[in-house]
């Protein structure tokens, strides 16, 4: 495990996640939270979890974006906070 | 002082987890939005399972998948060698079955959105004090 | 609400920090976690199972209960979101749109006398959507060529998650997640035609029954519910290969169940349970 890069995604993924609860457009939160997770998913393979490195990497990163983008596509993207 | 420096660079990951969790849960209690509270919801869950995958983790260790020649001979199997494989298997279930929560939450979102014309939750208790 | 709300997360925050600093170090390889029952599963599984993967050993084998009751509470979401979501109607009354094949234009057709639907002959003409009709030649063919070698490698997921990262769970996910992508790429109607609701919600109920006939099996046979062992005695290869192609088959019903659902909790959701037109 080399720190540094821990520490880097580390970073990535709490301001990944600041963002995708402080956009103000659903789409945009939508896409932060991809971004969200697979930043999560680097982070598990890291730390050698590689089986949930790759479940994350379909599920989370893929599937779940698409869940959330066709529910902001048949809902608004406005959003008052 | 050193204590206390020493306690954050040795346990940096758990405090990750720990801004993770308050974000999910802040965003659960206090964002307006039902989609906002639905990803802040997400956000506290894969908080927890960082938590777990971070216990498993070990110095000097590698993925838990076992070296072996062809025909299944191997040498003696030392556990310290390999990463605590046991939080993996439970966090694994729990990523799916997150997506499943995931698509009724979003589902009983899109239904409110359909009754009420809106996704603030504000909104939505306004209509139904005033019919 | 907002200053509640940030005072619970600083509380609950506190009481986190406060319980973390009794933890052992991170990456400490004495840690309790790391000795109690793990070195048993590492030491033991590869003898006992034959399957090197011990994540997939663990998961299908020694906590088959577990999983098999996950993919029952994923089976249980997806009908779920059914019940919620779909309705009887096949689409709200109004004028429609058809493509004609050879020439690409667009006809906007409207109901006829008493509200009678009129169709024009699918020969010629192909319905299209009436909100948003993306038809983008390039992303429409780079997908249609990409599809089959995504489901080849969720099928070697499946297959393969014995040895390498992988398994059930993630293939069924990969899968599912082709018939999404010619969703989105095409359009409903397309990834309706290549597997319909009913193919989406039998094979989500066909992989929990995988599983549990599994257990089934071995309980007819003699040994107990989940105890692999007991299919040596329809398989080659002795008993500890025969937990082997138990995990497989499991992996496989797992795979099944899980493809299912994504694709059906995803077309109720892209269509709002109409599954004419959408997303």
């Amino acid at each position: 495990m080399i720190w540094q890069l821990d520490l880097l995604i580390l970073t990535l993924v709490v301001i990944c996640g600041i963002g995708a609860i402080m956009v103000r457009d659903l789409l945009g939160a939508a896409i932060l939270f991809g971004a969200y997770s697979f930043m999560m998913c680097l982070l598990w393979a890291i730390m050698g979890a590689v089986d949930v490195a790759f479940t994350e990497a379909s599920v989370g990163a893929g599937v779940s974006t698409v869940f959330f983008v066709s529910a902001v596509y048949h809902t608004t993207r406005r959003t008052k906070d | 002082m050193e204590d206390i420096l020493r306690l954050i660079i040795e346990k940096y990951n758990y405090w990750i987890y720990i801004t993770l969790m308050m974000i999910g849960l802040y965003a659960i209690i206090a964002k307006n939005n039902l989609v906002k509270k639905i990803v802040g919801m997400n956000i506290l869950q894969t908080a927890v399972i960082l938590f777990f995958v971070s216990i498993g983790v070990k110095r000097g260790a590698t993925v838990p998948i076992i070296e072996h020649a062809h025909d299944g001979a191997h040498h003696a199997i030392r556990a310290a060698e390999y990463i605590n494989p046991l939080p993996h298997v439970l966090m694994l279930t729990a990523i799916v079955v997150s997506v499943a929560t995931l698509g009724v939450a979003l589902v009983i979102a899109i239904k409110t959105y359909q009754r009420f014309l809106t996704l603030e939750e504000d909104e939505i208790l306004k209509q139904i004090r005033e019919p | 609400m907002k200053i509640l709300g940030l005072v619970i997360v600083a509380l609950v925050g506190s009481v986190l920090i406060y319980a973390t600093v009794d933890f052992p170090p991170f990456a400490d390889p004495e840690s309790p976690a790391s000795l109690h029952v793990s070195p048993r599963y590492i030491e033991k599984s590869l003898d006992e199972t034959a399957v090197p993967n011990v994540v997939t050993a663990v998961l299908a084998d020694y906590r088959s209960f577990d999983t098999m009751f996950e993919t029952t509470v994923i089976f249980a979401a997806g009908v779920a979101c059914f019940l919620l979501l779909r309705i009887p109607r096949r689409r709200p009354p109004g004028p429609r749109h058809f493509r004609h094949r050879l020439t690409g234009l667009t006809f906007r057709v409207k109901d006829g006398e008493n509200g009678k639907e009129i169709f024009l002959p699918l020969r010629e003409f192909e319905p299209v959507d009436s909100v948003w009709t993306p038809h983008d030649f390039i992303i429409e063919k780079v997908c249609r060529y990409m599809i089959p070698f995504i489901q080849l490698f969720g099928l070697y997921v499946i297959a393969h998650g014995h040895h390498s990262p992988g398994g059930g769970f993630q293939g069924g996910v990969i899968l599912g997640a082709a018939i999404i992508l010619l969703s989105v790429s095409h359009n409903l109607r397309t990834a309706l035609k290549r597997m319909r609701e009913k193919t989406g919600a039998l094979c989500s109920a066909l992989g929990v029954f995988i599983f549990a006939g599994t257990g089934a099996l071995c309980l007819a046979l003699g040994y107990n519910y989940l105890d692999y062992r007991a299919l040596a005695a329809l398989l080659p290869g002795g008993p500890i290969m025969a937990r082997s192609h138990g995990m497989l088959l499991v992996e496989i019903g797992v795979g099944v169940a899980v493809m299912g659902t994504m694709v059906w909790i995803f077309k109720n959701l892209a269509s709002l349970g109409r599954y004419d037109e959408g997303l």
